[in-house]
């Protein structure tokens, strides 16, 4: 089992993970099919473990099937492949590509240019504590069979490729509301009709 | 269908699932995406926030143009009126709407400017990027977000200065999200604007100065400051704080920070070119840097930096990098030197001393153009051509791998033959050099497996060249090209034709002439 008990720990910035700042400029071209997008905060997130499964993929930009494949393949042998204490930003394209490790998880965050990486930096960490939060001492097996939950922290904590909510505490208190809806209308729904 | 099947239903918990499903499955190009406009609309007015919440999350992730064109009304009015936890995503949700549909701007500039003034930040910080936004699309409503300066410098100075929050607090820094947000849209109203700059310059100060670097999250905050200031028209009391601010990066043990230091320096490089300058030695040590991210970085700005005064130490500092950069590099490490030497040589045999060392450690690397370029800037230094066949006959004794070295010392020799073979040079040791070896260096260039037509093709001229310049071994000579004449490839047969021809009539003075002339075209 791998434990993410150590995601706290694990953010040190003298120990220096690896975090790769992505930064995609679409062109709409027929060969590689990317959409010219805005400029936002984040291109995309994803979760991938050492092993190359794909945990979590949350893509701010329209890509087809095919392009998003393609991205993911390129982010996991590009982080994947970078030895331990390395610098967290690399350069991918013309993206930047912030990633960082938890544990047994790779976050991989792409951002544009004029994105500020340590900002990113922090906003996968702020994420990870969120999700710690949650689901109280994370580890990869929840985010693997709660894998709706973690989305739906995603979306209290980003919208759109920018941060919605700066504040922990209300994250997890719409959460803890959002929560309880599902639970009394399942409840009020399921009682039996006389 | 599914997914709009689950979101139609009344039930919250299959709405959120549907909801996902579609966020995740569709996008906007599918047809499907149409199909869920009618659902959105109905749970933006939903009375029970959650809903709305999720109608909003999903259009701001896979909303169309049309279904945006058609919900912006909507969502103009929950940004005006409803709770803040709507709010916040209602403005994220216009952000991506105006990023659609660039037009739909307008409708939400007064929204827009009202919730800056609320106290969630969430909603603040929604306000700001909508704003951003705005600004970034279109200079008008630039100009009129200019008169909200003072109202965002008031709101940073209270994050910076207010007391420990626990809520937004990260490492001591309150809301840094926020903070960086804010002055990302203070860099954008200041730029060219002297009155907006002057606005901000106290604010800026105050944050570069009291903001802790210890950790990451300060250091974003500082970093984000430093590209405001470096970016609006601030006073150069400001400006050279931030450069030595960058400079203190540039010092830290954290690879990260070195690396985004390097980053933003490059960006003004061109601008503030004597304050970088200062931090050269750190840059040039980032070279040795394990990683290969810093190792990019500081080689671009090094290149960048190097000029007529420090050329000498410099390059000495990028050819020892060349030898053991990692191969990506290598190709832009060799033109970036040729391009420095070719600015700010300071003497021809320096020049021509740096390319050959570059062509012995990097050969493979370098452009084609480079072997005409060589050429050319050897047949412009007469004094040096004693020394540049010499250099170049001992360097094809050691290694013909290289392809442009061998092909450049073969052309040379062919050229200058007769001085290797006086054997008196000034510049270097004096070396026995009979025509046997001569030809022996380049008959083992033709036969070599490693070398490339071209390549074949510079040593068999050369060979030819040779006839007119040295007396005692014509038969070899004649024997060479003539193995080589039958051979399969066209272009080496080719050249040795018409050259075979002209030999054979053995006029030497007609042969020099047109050997001389030919050698032109090569």
């Amino acid at each position: 089992m791998n434990n993410v008990a150590t995601l706290e720990s694990a953010h040190d910035p003298a120990v220096s993970e690896s975090t790769g700042i992505l930064r995609l400029q679409g062109l709409i071209t027929g060969l590689q099919g990317f959409i010219w997008a805005a400029y936002k905060m984040m291109r995309f997130l994803l979760l991938f473990s050492r092993q190359g499964k794909l945990r979590l993929q949350k893509w701010f930009t329209p890509l087809t099937d095919r392009e998003k494949k393609k991205v993911i393949r390129d982010m996991m042998m590009l982080v994947l492949a970078r030895p331990p204490r390395s610098c967290n930003f690399l350069q991918w394209r013309d993206l930047k590509i912030v990633y960082k490790r938890y544990a047994s998880l790779y976050f991989c965050a792409g951002l544009e240019d004029k994105d500020n990486e340590l900002l990113a930096l922090e906003v996968l960490h702020r994420y990870v504590e969120l999700l710690d939060k949650y689901f109280g001492n994370v580890c990869e097996l929840d985010i693997i069979f709660n894998f709706e939950k973690a989305y739906f922290i995603l979306d209290e904590f980003l919208m759109g490729g920018e941060i919605l909510e700066t504040s922990k505490l209300a994250v997890g208190v719409s959460m803890e509301e959002a929560d309880t809806l599902q639970e009394t209308m399942e409840e009020y729904m399921s009682k039996p009709a006389y | 269908m599914e997914c709009v099947r689950m979101i139609a239903s009344p039930r919250y918990s299959e709405k959120r699932v549907g909801y996902l499903g579609a966020m995740m499955l569709l996008d906007e190009k599918q047809d499907a995406s149409l199909l869920i406009t009618n659902s959105i609309k109905n749970d933006l007015s939903n009375s029970n926030q959650y809903i709305q919440s999720l109608a909003l999350c999903t259009l701001a992730c896979m909303g169309s143009a049309e279904m945006c064109r058609d919900l912006a009304p909507e969502i103009d009015r929950l940004l005006r009126a409803s709770n803040s936890y709507i709010k916040k995503k209602a403005a994220l949700c216009a952000v991506h709407i105006v990023r659609k549909v660039h037009d739909l701007g307008e409708l939400f500039t007064k929204a827009a400017r009202s919730l800056l003034t609320e106290k969630n930040h969430g909603v603040v910080h929604g306000a700001v990027v909508l704003i951003t936004e705005l600004c970034e699309r279109n200079s008008e409503t630039l100009e009129r977000f200019r008169k909200t300066v003072p109202d965002l410098v008031q709101i940073m100075k209270g994050l910076v200065i207010s007391g420990y929050s626990p809520d937004h607090d990260v490492a001591g820094i309150s809301d840094p999200f926020l903070q960086v947000r804010i002055l990302r849209l203070l860099r954008i109203l200041g730029r060219n604007n002297e009155a907006a700059s002057d606005a901000m310059n106290d604010l800026l100060a105050q944050v570069a100065t009291n903001t802790d670097s210890t950790k990451t999250v300060g250091n974003a905050v500082l970093y984000e400051t430093v590209l405001t200031v470096l970016d609006i028209k601030s006073e150069s009391g400001l400006r050279v704080l931030a450069v030595n601010i960058l400079g203190r990066f540039l010092l830290n043990n954290d690879r990260n920070i070195r690396y985004i230091a390097m980053t933003s320096l490059q960006k003004i490089v061109g601008t503030d070119h004597n304050a970088v300058q200062r931090h050269r030695g750190t840059i040039v040590d980032c070279l040795k840097d394990q990683d290969a991210s810093v190792k990019r970085r500081a080689l671009e700005l090094s290149l960048a930096l190097v000029s007529a005064s420090n050329i000498r130490s410099m390059m000495k500092e990028l050819l020892s990098f060349l030898s053991s950069c990692p191969p990506e590099l290598r190709s832009q490490t060799a033109s970036g030197i040729f391009n420095a030497a070719e600015r700010y040589a300071p003497s021809q045999r320096w020049h021509i001393d740096t390319i050959l060392h570059v062509l012995t450690t990097a050969g493979g690397d370098v452009r084609d153009e480079t072997v005409p370029n060589l050429i050319q800037l050897i047949t412009n230094t007469s004094e040096l051509h004693c020394y540049t066949v010499h250099k170049l006959y001992r360097a094809l004794l050691s290694d013909i791998s290289q392809q442009p070295l061998v092909q450049v010392a073969c052309w040379c020799i062919g050229e200058y033959g007769d001085l290797l073979l006086t054997g008196e040079c000034q510049e270097t040791e004096p070396v026995q050099v009979t025509e046997d070896y001569v030809l022996d260096v380049l008959e083992t260039v033709l036969q070599s497996h490693m070398s490339s037509p071209s390549t074949r093709g510079f040593a068999l001229t050369a060979t030819m060249k040779l006839s007119t310049r040295i007396t005692e071994n014509v038969d070899r000579i004649r024997s060479i090209v003539s193995i080589y004449g039958s051979c399969i490839d066209v272009e080496l047969q080719q050249r040795r034709s018409p050259l075979w021809r002209i030999y054979c009539f053995s006029l030497d003075f007609k042969l020099k002439l047109i050997l001389d002339q030919s050698n032109k075209l090569t």
